[in-house]
C-alpha cells in the first residue's frame, strides 16, 4: 500500500466518517482516494473553517474530529484553529501536507515548519519521516487527542511518505510509555473531599468544560440535589448542569449573575470541578472566594495549584470521582445557606428592559429558547456581547448543547463550528447566534452549508458595531469609539442569497418571532439579520483587576 | 531555592525544543541543562537546573510529567544525591605564571589537556561550587575561553 492508502486505511480503522478539508498539491494523492472511500470529505472554504468544522463537529459529539490541509499557507491557516481548541480541551486531529522529507529545510514552495509553530498549541504533534510509522502514528494520534485532558493533535504528512510504500499494520494497543493518564480518583482525597462537604455551611460548586468532556453530568446533579449544595458553572460548564436545576446560580465570573458571584465570595467551601481557574471567571485572585477551603478536581495535574492553592485536590476523570463523592456525602440541611442566596437573586436578578420600540438583543435570544427549548438543539455562538446574552438567556439543559470559544475567544469560530456539529448531528437543529462582526470573518463558509446541504441557521444579533470592544471603550475609554464602528456591511439578506442560502431579516420587536420560526422551519441553510439595538451593553460586569463581587449591574 | 531535576524522555528528535519551549513559553528559567543518552539508546537523560519558589518548582514539575515524551521526572533536591560538572579552560599562559597555574589546576585535581607556547588548556570536574571557586582564582590569569558541561546528577544508592 502507499502511504495515502495506509492514511485512509488508518483514518477508517479508527471509525472516521468525515474529514473537513481543503486540497493542494502535496496531498493530491490522499484527494484523489478520497473519491472512491467511505469516509464523507466536506470541502470548506478557507483551512480555518475546516478547523474550527472539525473542533465544532468534536463539541457535538465527544467524538475526534478530524481536519486535512495541504503544506504551508494550508497548514498555517489552521493554527488558530488548533490554538482554539486546545484551549478548550477538544479532541481534533489535524493533518498538514508538508513537502518531501529531503527539501525540509530548504524553503522549498508552500513548506512551513508547522511542527515547530504549533509545538505549544498542540497536545501533541508529529512530523511523519517513514512510511513505516504511519499507521501507529495515526492510531497514537487519534488516542492521545481523545483520552486524559483531551487536545488537537497535529501529523505532518511529507509528500514522499504518502508515495512510498508499505504493509498496512494498524497496532491494536498503544503502547507509549510517558503518557498514562489519571483516571481514578485517589480514594484518600475523595473521602477528605467528602468529609469537607459534611461540614461545610456554605458550600458551592464551581462547575466547568471538564463536567461535559467527562460526561459527568448525572453525577454532578445527583451531587447538587442530595447535598443540596448551590451550583454555578463557567461559560464552558453551561450544560453542565441544567440551567433549570433549582440549584444552579446561572454562570458566574466577569459576566456571571451577580448571585453566584456573591454565593462564590461567601462561600467556605469552593468545589471546582473540571474548571481551572481561568482569569476571566475569578477576577482578582486574592478576592476570589476569600473565606473558602478549595477542593479541586481535574483531570490534569497541572491545572491543579496553578493560579490558586487548593486544600484538597484530586486528580481524575470528574465522572469517577463525582460518583464516589455522591456516595460519601450526606444530605445536610443548607437552607439558610439556600436562603441567603435566594436573597441575593430576588434583590439582583439576571434583567434587562425590554422595548417596544427597538429589538433588544436578550429578547431575540429569549425568543430562541422559547421556540426551540422543546426540540434537540445546539447553539454555537461566535464571540462578543451576543456570545454573553446566549449565555445569560438561553436555558441549557443538557451537555454539548452549547459550543463556544471559551478559552481563546475566537471571532469567526461558531459558524464553521456549526458546520461542523450539524454534519456530527444531522437530526439536530444548530443554530450559530452571530455577532456581525464575527460573521463577517467566515461568512465565505455558506457555501460550504449550501454545498453540503447543511441546514445550518445563522442569527446574527447586528448591532453594527464590534459590540464588545465597543462596550469596553463606553465604559472605560469615555465613549471614543476607535475602530468598533462596522456601519459598512454587506446586506446579509443579499449575501445569503448569493450563496443560495435563504436570507431573512427582522427589524421591529413583533417581527422576530415570526422570522426565526420562519428561519428554522425551512430545511435549507438560513441567515437572520436581526437589527439589534445598537449600544446595549452586557451586563452585570466586572471590571477587569476587580473582586468578582464588584459589579456593575444594569 | 535552586533544584536540581533530572528528566527521562524519550530519545527523539524534537524532544529537546520541547523541553525548552515548555520553559520560555511558561516563563520558568534554566540556569543549565545537559543530555545524554540512557544504557537504554531510545531513552535519554537531562539534568536541568531551575530555580523558583515551591509553587513554580511543582508547576515545573507537573509541566515536565504532561510532556508525552517525558517518561519520568525526580526532582533530586529532595534527596541525597552526587553530581559533577566539566569545565575545560583555555588560560593564557606566560613564563611568569604557568607555574601558578599548574599549581592550581592541581589543588583542583585538573589535568593539562592542551598546551601551546603562550596558553595551557585544563581540565576539571567536580561539584560547582569547586569550579567557580578554580575559576575565581584563575580569572586573573587571562581565561581565554571557557566550556563548562552544566550539572549531572543522580541521586545516591541507599546505604
Ligand atoms: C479573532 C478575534 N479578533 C479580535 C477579537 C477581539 N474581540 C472580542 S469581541 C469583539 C467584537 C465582536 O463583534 P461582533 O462579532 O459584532 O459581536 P458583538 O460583540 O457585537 O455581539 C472583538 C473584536 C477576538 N475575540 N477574536
Ligand atoms: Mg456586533
Amino acid at each position: 500500500m502507499t502511504g495515502s492508502q495506509i492514511f485512509l486505511e488508518s483514518l477508517l480503522k479508527e471509525g472516521v466518517q468525515h474529514i473537513f478539508g481543503f486540497p493542494g498539491a502535496s496531498i493530491l494523492g490522499i484527494y484523489d482516494l478520497l473519491l472512491d472511500c467511505p469516509i464523507k470529505h466536506i470541502l470548506v472554504r478557507h483551512e480555518q473553517g475546516a478547523i474550527h468544522a472539525a473542533d465544532g463537529y468534536a463539541r457535538a459529539i465527544g467524538k475526534p474530529g478530524v481536519c486535512l490541509v495541504t503544506s504551508g499557507p494550508g497548514a498555517t491557516n489552521i493554527v488558530t484553529g488548533l490554538a482554539n481548541a486546545y484551549m478548550d480541551s477538544i479532541p481534533v486531529v489535524a493533518f498538514t501536507g508538508q513537502v518531501p522529507t529531503s527539501m525540509i529545510g530548504n524553503d522549498a514552495f508552500q513548506e512551513a515548519d508547522i511542527v515547530g509553530i504549533t509545538r505549544s498549541i498542540t497536545k501533541y504533534n508529529y512530523l511523519v519521516r517513514d512510511v513505516k510509522d504511519l499507521s501507529r502514528i495515526i492510531r497514537e494520534a487519534f488516542h492521545i487527542a481523545s483520552t486524559g485532558r483531551p487536545g488537537p493533535v497535529l501529523v505532518d504528512l511529507p509528500k514522499d511518505v504518502l508515495l512510498d510504500k508499505c504493509d498496512l499494520c494498524f497496532p491494536e494497543k498503544v503502547e507509549i510509555r510517558g503518557y498514562k493518564p489519571t483516571y481514578k480518583g485517589h480514594p484518600r482525597q475523595v473521602s477528605a473531599a467528602a468529609k469537607l462537604i459534611n461540614e461545610a455551611k456554605r458550600p458551592v460548586v464551581y462547575a466547568g468544560g471538564g463536567v461535559i468532556i467527562s460526561g459527568a453530568s448525572d453525577e454532578l446533579t445527583n451531587l447538587v440535589n442530595k447535598g443540596h449544595i448551590p451550583v454555578t458553572s463557567t461559560l464552558m460548564g453551561l450544560g453542565g448542569i441544567s440551567s433549570l436545576n433549582p440549584y444552579f446560580l446561572g454562570m458566574m465570573g466577569m459576566h456571571g449573575t451577580k448571585y453566584a458571584n456573591l454565593a462564590i465570595t461567601e462561600c467556605d467551601l469552593l468545589i471546582a470541578v473540571g474548571s481551572r481557574f481561568d482569569d476571566r471567571v475569578t477576577g482578582r485572585l486574592d478576592k476570589f472566594a476569600p473565606k473558602a477551603t478549595y477542593i479541586h478536581i481535574d483531570i490534569d495535574p497541572t491545572a491543579i495549584s496553578k493560579n490558586i492553592r487548593v486544600h484538597v485536590p484530586i486528580v481524575g476523570d470528574a465522572k469517577d470521582i463525582l460518583a464516589s463523592l455522591v456516595k460519601e456525602i450526606e444530605p445536610v440541611d443548607r437552607s439558610q445557606w439556600l436562603e441567603r442566596i435566594e436573597g441575593w437573586k430576588k434583590e439582583s436578578p439576571l434583567e434587562y428592559k425590554f422595548s417596544r420600540d427597538v429589538i433588544k438583543p436578550q429578547y431575540v435570544v429569549e425568543q430562541i429558547y422559547e421556540i426551540t427549548k422543546d426540540r434537540p438543539t445546539v447553539i454555537a455562538t461566535e464571540v462578543g456581547q451576543h456570545q454573553m446574552w446566549v449565555a445569560h438567556y438561553y436555558k441549557f439543559t443538557i451537555p454539548r448543547s452549547l459550543i463556544t470559544s471559551g478559552g481563546l475567544g475566537t471571532m469567526g469560530f461558531g459558524f464553521p463550528a456549526a458546520i461542523g456539529a450539524q454534519v456530527a448531528r444531522p437530526d439536530a437543529l444548530v443554530i450559530d447566534v452571530a455577532g456581525d462582526g464575527s460573521f463577517q470573518m467566515v461568512s465565505q463558509e455558506l457555501a460550504t452549508a449550501v454545498q453540503h446541504n447543511l441546514p445550518v441557521k445563522v442569527i446574527i444579533l447586528n448591532n453594527q458595531y464590534l459590540g464588545m470592544v465597543r462596550q469596553w471603550q463606553d465604559l472605560f475609554m469615555k465613549k471614543r469609539y476607535s475602530g468598533t464602528c462596522m456601519e459598512c456591511a454587506p446586506d446579509f439578506v443579499k449575501l445569503a442569497e448569493a450563496y443560495g442560502a435563504v436570507g431573512l431579516r427582522a427589524e421591529r420587536p413583533e417581527e422576530v418571532r415570526g422570522v426565526i420560526e420562519e428561519a428554522i422551519s425551512n430545511n435549507k441553510p438560513v441567515l437572520v439579520d436581526v437589527r439589534v439595538a445598537r449600544e446595549e451593553n452586557v451586563l452585570p460586569m466586572v471590571p477587569a483587576g476587580a473582586g468578582i463581587e464588584e459589579m456593575m449591574l444594569p | 531555592m535552586r533544584h536540581t531535576i533530572t528528566v527521562l524522555v524519550e530519545n527523539k528528535f524534537g524532544v529537546l525544543a520541547r523541553i525548552s519551549s515548555l520553559f520560555s513559553a511558561r516563563g520558568f528559567n534554566i540556569e543549565s541543562l545537559s543530555v545524554g543518552e540512557t544504557i537504554d539508546p531510545t531513552i535519554s537523560r537531562m539534568t536541568l537546573v531551575t530555580s523558583g519558589d515551591d509553587q513554580i518548582i511543582e508547576q515545573v514539575i507537573k509541566q515536565l510529567r504532561r510532556l508525552i515524551d517525558v517518561i519520568k521526572v525526580s526532582d533530586l533536591s529532595d534527596m541525597e544525591y552526587v553530581e559533577r560538572e566539566m569545565v575545560l579552560l583555555k588560560v593564557s599562559a606566560d613564563s611568569q605564571n604557568r607555574a601558578e597555574i599548574l599549581r592550581i589546576c592541581d589543588i583542583f585535581r585538573g589535568k593539562i589537556i592542551d598546551v601551546s607556547p603562550k596558553t595551557l588548556t585544563l581540565e576539571v570536574t567536580g561539584v560547582q561550587d569547586k569550579i567557580s571557586a578554580m575559576i575565581g582564582l584563575l580569572k586573573p590569569m587571562g581565561i581565554i575561553e571557557i566550556a563548562r558541561t552544566g550539572k549531572v546528577a543522580m541521586s545516591r544508592a541507599k546505604k
